[in-house]
């Protein structure tokens, strides 16, 4: 069998498209048996795998501007390929970075809840239990049967829909071929972006949408070449599998940090 | 912790860590049982002594 | 009533008295236990912390109380690797005080964890690169030592004593304990240093993060010999403070002063290496992820500049430079202030290294978050505090735990009285009984 390049799923997210709408969160809700409780004003409580932002370039009116930028789980691939600040730090092995995707799971019946994973975490994209869940009345019916729900005491975070994956894999063995299409494999949140903000795919592969809007630089660990795309934090060496694009300068010096004296958006930029 | 767990490889960071780790317990361990060991051989040695 | 369980030639105050204490001090334990039972059968949404708290008073309290224990393991290697002689006084109540903060840490992660009937899983499911791991291996390896290094304490009771085979294992415990103080200090080593290496790899938060040496942050190393230097302030002071209690000297100044000497140059080379890394991290490191030293402490009076001033300067420099000097050492006022400073720093640093990490956002569209603990979060950490005191008070009574209290605190007992003491104990054939200081 011929030996395949690795795959790097990841996603572009165009802020120039995003409208706040939320879909997004709520499609990974519902995908994902996330849960709810019956008051959720303390947001420092609530599980969102996906949350949506809204950023301000904190001018007066009228120059006074907005982003909403939605953000999923980075998948970090760490300053060496395996090594995400989440994965490195698990005592008990309960999350794990898959080297043929690319993608950073969650195994819930391994994790005891240290949250070690949630201080390492920069993103904010680990969520724990801190309860049980308690679904209303004939709700988990309603529950996707792909998902398992956890119990309290665990983490969890978005996982690229991982069950999409792997029911993709089996429908495409069943067809007799271990090869994805492009559109077999989708998260929930980019189906569900009315305004097609999220694409999703695999960076390593230049036929995919993914690859061609950010244009990847496997040199510099997926830095984006694309003058317009940015991920966040780019600084700190995590290289998230997450990109953005905007046309908007403030934005894109929005998803990271600079020093006072460093006035000029500094695209060279890289943790070595 | 132990070669036959699941995640066990005979990586340098395994052989170290859980080296150290048995290391430390041996001797522990060794120590321990040597004071155990020996407390009874005086124990009887006191006792034989006692009743002579 | 319980005469003949106190040790010979000192005094202790009546059973009623001693039983009114303990009850007091029991309901405050009770209180505790009633709030962790509420945090393992309800969640931990009995606590204040949320998903940007992740860490909170209870990390706190495990990496402080770790730390202060450090007593316990540098008063060991002093005395029986290095053979301070003079510390064989004081000995003896820095393991009890030892294994009082790491049976405390060992319970606050018992409750702090989500799942604690997976507890196992941190041993069994070992991940050897996370840091944690190695903080749980060692601290609970550690937890055996200063189990075998208290066990012939309580073996010296007066009447546990008189069992043959209890002697023995006292005695023949001790001969080796050098065996068991060296291992127990190679372990807190890395164990200690690991409680600095959880915050210092985190390269995902720079106000935590630091370069260092190979794998380890120098967070690693500071945490270490902060430890070694402020953990003998903290035996010290909990040494004055019984003796405050009990209204009399415990142990001899020449004990106390060579423990603080050395104490006191420990935290002033501590301090030292702490300036040079705060120095380093906020001209080189966070700079280079974005940040400025002001940013972390321009948000909130909270976490503002003085609390970098209060760690480094007040609680550490100031201690140090009392300590070194005998006229310090000698002082009773100016070494308790010291004692209390230091052991304030190190408490400082532990807070700074958990919660002010968790405080500070890294994303720019993210804010501050502040926390104040739950009242089931305090009454678990209050909960060790009143477990220790019930122990000292047990071990203190009816334990050796102090050699020189004989000899400082001689008994007026008319010699008439002494015999019927002597009778009242029943008849031990020919085993000695005297009070043993710890010895190699």
């Amino acid at each position: 069998m011929k030996h395949k390049k690795a795959k790097k799923y990841g996603m572009v997210i165009d802020l120039d498209k995003c409208t706040g709408c939320g879909s997004c969160m709520v499609a990974c809700m519902a995908e994902n048996n996330v849960p709810f409780r019956k008051d959720e004003s303390n947001k420092l409580l609530s599980i969102t795998w996906l949350r949506v932002y809204k950023l301000t370039n904190g001018k007066p009116f009228p120059n006074t501007d907005i982003c909403y930028l939605p953000r999923p789980c980075m998948h970090c691939e760490g300053q060496h390929e395996g090594h995400p600040p989440c994965v490195s730090v698990c005592p008990a092995v309960a999350t794990d970075y898959n080297i043929e995707t690319g993608i950073v799971s969650q195994i819930y019946t391994r994790c005891f809840g240290c949250r070690y994973c949630m201080a390492s975490c920069p993103y904010h994209a680990r969520y724990f239990n801190w309860w049980d869940p308690v679904w209303p009345d004939g709700m988990e019916k309603y529950l996707s049967p792909n998902v398992s729900p956890r119990m309290r005491g665990v983490v969890e975070k978005c996982s690229f829909c991982y069950h999409r994956y792997q029911l993709a894999k089996e429908k495409a063995f069943m067809e007799g071929r271990r090869e994805l299409k492009e559109d077999e494999y989708q998260t929930a949140c980019t189906q569900a972006c009315p305004a097609g903000a999220i694409t999703f795919g695999d960076l390593n592969n230049p036929n995919h949408a993914v690859h061609r809007m950010v244009k990847p630089d496997p040199k510099h660990h997926g830095r984006p070449t694309n003058p317009n795309a940015f991920r966040l934090l780019e600084r700190l060496g995590t290289n998230p599998k997450v990109y953005y694009l905007s046309s908007r300068e403030w934005v894109r010096r929005a998803g990271d940090n600079y020093l006072e004296t460093e006035a000029k958006l500094k695209k060279t930029v890289h943790h070595s | 912790m132990f070669p036959f767990n699941f995640e066990w490889i005979w990586d340098m960071g395994h052989v170290v860590f859980m080296g150290g780790l048995w290391y430390a317990l041996t001797i522990l361990g060794i120590g321990m049982t040597y004071c155990i060991i020996k407390s009874v051989i005086d124990t009887c040695r006191g006792n034989d002594e006692h009743h002579h | 009533m319980d005469s003949a369980l106190i040790p010979r030639g000192v005094k202790r105050c009546p059973f009623p008295q001693f039983i009114l204490f303990i009850a007091i001090v029991g309901a405050v334990l009770l209180w505790g236990v009633y709030a962790m039972l509420l945090c393992w059968f309800k969640g931990l949404n009995q606590t204040n912390m949320n998903d940007y708290y992740g860490f909170a008073l209870w990390i706190w309290a495990d990496l402080a109380v770790i730390a202060v224990g450090g007593g316990a393991f540098f008063t060991g290697l002093l005395r029986y690797v290095f053979g301070k002689d003079d510390l064989k006084n004081i000995i003896n109540y820095a393991v009890l005080i030892g294994f009082i903060c790491y049976s405390s840490a060992l319970l606050i992660l018992a409750i702090d964890i989500g799942q604690p009937l997976r507890g196992w899983f941190i041993f069994w499911h070992a991940n050897v690169h996370s840091m944690l791991t190695e903080v749980a291996f060692c601290l609970s390896c550690y937890f055996g030592v200063l189990t075998i290094e208290y066990i012939p304490l309580i073996l010296e009771n007066r009447q546990i004593d008189k069992v043959p085979f209890f002697h023995h294992l006292g005695h023949n415990m001790h001969e080796i304990m050098a065996v068991f103080a060296a291992t127990g200090a190679f372990l807190s080593f890395f164990h200690q240093g690991s409680l600095g290496g959880v915050a210092g790899v985190l390269y995902g938060r720079p106000f935590a993060y630091r370069e260092g040496l190979f794998i380890w942050p120098w967070t690693f190393f500071l945490f270490t010999w902060s430890a070694a230097a402020c953990g003998p302030c903290f035996t010290i002071l909990v040494t004055k403070i019984t003796e405050t209690v009990t209204r009399k000297k415990l142990v001899k100044d020449s004990a106390v002063e060579l423990l603080a000497k050395i104490s006191g140059w420990m935290i002033l080379t501590y301090i030292i290496a702490k300036s040079v890394d705060t120095w380093y991290w906020a001209t080189v490191t966070a700079p280079s992820q974005g940040f400025s030293l002001g940013f972390f402490y321009s948000n909130n009076s909270f976490y503002g500049i003085w609390i970098l001033i209060l760690e480094i300067a007040i609680c550490g420099f100031v201690p140090a430079f009392i300590l070194i000097t005998k006229k310090g050492r000698k002082n009773s006022t100016a070494l308790w202030i010291a004692v209390i400073l230091a052991v304030t720093g190190v408490c400082l640093n532990r807070w700074v290294m958990v919660l002010q990490i968790m405080a500070v956002p890294v994303l720019t569209f993210e804010n501050w978050v502040l926390y104040f603990p739950s009242w089931q979060e305090i009454a678990t950490t209050i909960l060790p505090v009143a477990y220790g005191i019930i122990l000292i008070a047990i071990s203190y009574r009816y334990l050796p735990v102090f050699p020189n209290e004989p000899e400082l605190n001689p008994m007026e007992t008319l010699p008439a009285e002494e015999a019927e003491q002597e009778e009242a104990v029943e008849p031990s054939g020919d085993l000695e009984q005297e009070l043993k200081p710890a010895e190699a």
